[in-house]
């Protein structure tokens, strides 16, 4: 029989001595947690009383870097933010930038970001699900779902020159147009990934240990998902329908036809699955974008004095020459209004959103990050108190903690 | 001098032997904590395959392993248990600094993050990048593999050298 | 991206208005923003949470306007509000200065708050009175400094040199 929360409603009282619950310290080094997370679990026997996590142990600071670097620099640090999915990163951030000088990106720009956060959403939902495999014994899953993931790293590779932290996009555009090469590299692709998701699928969905290991544990209702700040896959395991890229359509995500995954019951297997039907839907998107890629420039123009020229013009006209060297002048390069914007992506964690203050110079004056994880891992306590020991890997597996994306 | 072998026999030193034992048996620990660490487990994985070099037992006990891979950048509040963990570990042990965070602070020159983690730990191994190729982090193996064959001892005299007790030299610069 | 809404109903930010007339609007070209004063805060956002509908927390932070030409109040809060059901977000601003700036906590209207709270106080040094549990969260527990304050170098103060040294041969 399952346990439910229900079941082991709270049977002790506070400020009574309870000598017989033992204190468990779990990471920061351990195999389950992923990165660099601790949690301190309070037990009666095997059964968690209590949780309270510390995070930290990652924390770089990102955003008073923020305030260092212009805003095409700061691409690089966003891209160590969600390090499963760095492209995503970038995508969010210089969305917000481009809100802030008011660029809008051409739309071949558009359709090639929203192709690259789609595949690094399919890229993180499977290593996320195969860690999840990893941490209940389901070791297999893990392999099948690293070579899709090593694929869609060669595309990034073909498409922006580094495999992994790739810092694809630029204020206005993006490192490189795409190369026919990616192109069929992404086309290959396409062929191939339902083959390998209906393979993760196989081993997992009806895998004896990994359903029993997931159903039911960690249950998040609909109430508690909104109250504590859940977004993303882990709000729509416990059916809130929201999706930034359906109800507030960034980018190019308004031409598209695709579903909002949700599902209702909340739990570590629900959250998978979600993730599961979500891998499916970025295909459709990926499938569509490349269909209707529209020709034209990747950038917007030199004029608008947000990009640099092509090299060609820098190497060959004066004019080029100049603008490119006025671009990476110091104290010549953008100016950014003295606004505030706020301006959220749906990551593949949840909302990832920026918050911009501008004050006239080449950099930001303040450059805070709504990183999803950090409200995830927030919640912790609630979902773990009742479960038992072994299923604090299923949870923490299942919210798909990014310790760099926590402390920043 | 002449001795008569048996047929089949090979003489070597009892140092080399045991050193080509151990650079073909590495157990890494691997001390993963951030983008790095995706790499290292894509080295792990099946397209690179560290099996190849004999590394690719990774223990999360550190009494169980030889090879400590910091991959990643290591901060204030966690330069403590990286330390911990190090001297849980038995001799002998090596270090190998994954990425340029680990190695020298990376792009990350802010107020939480190690500049290097050689600061406070010995580092047997740099590895460039950010993060590096898996590629990379197999030639470190490969490396670190020669360097045990080089100066590996059975008791583990290569540890006690003086030269090895004095302070890293980004430290002796910055105190 | 703000959704097309009829000019007719009044919106949020005049709604709130209404009740609370010591908010003011601020010009924004996306998401609509009020200025309300640090007293009135708590009141405002208890407001948002239950008539105006706003049941999700996207966001609380801070900025330290110490540098900035042309401000006034050193810390600026922002609370980033979102109504799921009309989807509509708001952001509400509120300005405190030193010393010991603190506002009210709203962690028991939104349990997101919880953490997003602590990281402003450990991060900037800010109080949040009310809060259950205000200890710092990304930041050792000996840490002095606030290091989002712009008096703050980015390299810090030392801390993190000051560190024991492990040597070879050592344990």
């Amino acid at each position: 029989m399952p346990l439910t929360q229900k079941h082991h409603a709270d049977p002790i009282r506070a400020g009574e001595p309870q000598p017989y619950l033992w204190k468990l310290n779990l990471g920061p080094q351990h195999p389950a947690t992923h990165t660099t997370l601790r949690i301190q679990l309070k037990l009666d026997g095997e059964r968690v009383i209590d949780a309270s996590p510390e995070i930290g142990y990652l924390h770089s600071g990102f955003e008073k870097l923020g305030e260092r670097l212009d805003y095409n620099q700061y691409v690089v640090v966003t891209d160590r933010m969600n390090y499963v999915s760095p492209i995503s990163n970038n995508v969010g951030w210089h969305e917000a930038v481009e809100r802030l000088m008011g660029i809008e990106p051409t739309p071949r720009c558009k359709y090639l970001r929203v192709i690259a956060a789609e595949l690094s959403r399919i890229s993180d939902h499977l290593v996320c699900n195969a860690a999840v495999g990893l941490d209940t014994g389901a070791f297999t899953a893990f392999l099948y779902a690293f070579n899709p993931r090593e694929r869609i790293c060669d595309i990034f590779e073909a498409m922006s020159g580094a495999r992994f932290t790739s810092s694809y996009t630029r204020v206005g555009g993006l490192n490189y147009d795409i190369t026919p090469t990616a192109f069929e590299m992404i086309r290959k692709f396409l062929r191939d990934i339902p083959r390998a998701v209906h393979d993760v699928e196989l081993l997992l969905n009806r895998n004896r240990v990994f359903v029993d290991r997931t159903r039911g544990v960690g249950a998040l209702s609909r109430e508690e998902a909104i109250n504590r700040g859940a977004s993303g896959p882990i709000a729509r395991a416990s059916g809130v329908t929201r999706d930034l890229r359906k109800d507030e359509p960034y980018l190019a995500y308004g031409d598209f036809d695709f579903d909002v995954c949700c599902a209702t019951e909340g739990d570590c297997y629900a959250r998978y699955l979600v993730r599961m039907a979500e891998v499916k839907e970025s295909i459709k998107i990926v499938q569509q974008a490349m269909d209707n890629l529209p020709a034209g420039p990747v950038n917007v123009e030199v004029g608008s004095r947000a990009v640099l020229p092509p090299k060609d013009q820098v190497w060959t006209t004066i004019e080029g020459l100049i603008t490119h060297f006025e671009m990476v002048m110091s104290n010549r390069g953008f100016e950014a209004p003295c606004k505030e914007v706020y301006a959220a992506t749906e990551a593949p964690n949840g909302e990832l959103g920026f918050y911009l203050v501008g004050d006239g110079t080449q950099t930001a004056y303040r450059a805070r990050c709504r990183p999803p994880s950090f409200l995830h891992f927030a919640m912790l306590p609630h979902l773990l108190r009742g479960y038992r020991l072994s299923d604090v890997v299923a949870v923490v597996g299942s919210l798909n903690i990014i310790a760099a994306e926590l402390d920043r | 001098m002449a001795i008569e072998l048996p047929k089949g026999t090979l003489i070597t030193q009892l140092d080399s032997l045991v050193s080509w034992c151990r650079k073909n048996s590495l157990w890494p620990m691997p001390f993963a904590t951030a983008c790095c660490g995706i790499e290292l487990m894509a080295t792990g994985a099946s397209t690179h395959d560290l099996a190849r070099f004999g590394a690719e037992v990774f223990r999360f006990s550190p009494r169980q392993c030889d090879l400590m891979i910091v991959a990643g950048r290591v901060v204030m509040k966690m330069m403590p248990v990286l330390q911990r963990v190090w001297l849980q570990m038995h001799e002998p042990k090596w270090c190998i600094a994954m990425g340029a965070c680990a190695s020298t602070g990376g792009v990350f020159d802010t107020y939480s993050v190690v500049q290097g983690i050689d600061r406070f730990i010995p580092v047997d191994v740099y590895v460039p990048g950010c993060p590096p190729r898996p590629e990379q982090l197999l030639q470190a193996i490969i490396d670190l593999q020669e360097k045990i064959q080089r100066e590996g001892t059975t008791w583990c005299r290569e540890f006690s050298l003086p030269e090895r007790q004095k302070l890293p030299r980004a430290l002796r610069e910055e105190v | 991206m703000t959704p097309s809404r009829d000019l007719t109903t009044p919106t949020t930010v005049d709604r709130l208005r209404s009740v609370f007339p010591q908010a003011s609007a601020h010009p924004s070209d996306d998401v609509p923003r009020v200025v309300v004063p640090r007293d009135a805060v708590r009141a405002v956002l208890e407001w948002l949470h239950g008539p105006g509908g706003f049941a999700f927390l996207a966001d609380v932070t801070c900025v330290d306007y110490l540098h900035y030409h042309g401000a006034t109040d050193r810390f600026g809060l922002v609370y980033l509000l979102t109504n799921l059901e009309t989807n509509e977000r708001i952001i509400v601003r509120t300005f405190v200065n030193d010393p010991a700036p603190s506002v009210p906590s709203v962690v028991d209207l939104w349990e997101a708050a919880n953490w997003l709270e602590r990281e402003v106080w450990d991060l900037f040094g800010i109080r949040f009175e009310g809060h259950p549990d205000l200890r710092r969260v990304v930041l050792p527990p000996a840490f002095e400094s606030h290091p989002l304050r712009k008096d703050y170098p980015l390299q810090g103060l030392g801390e993190r040199h000051n560190l024991p040294v492990v040597r070879r041969g050592e344990g």
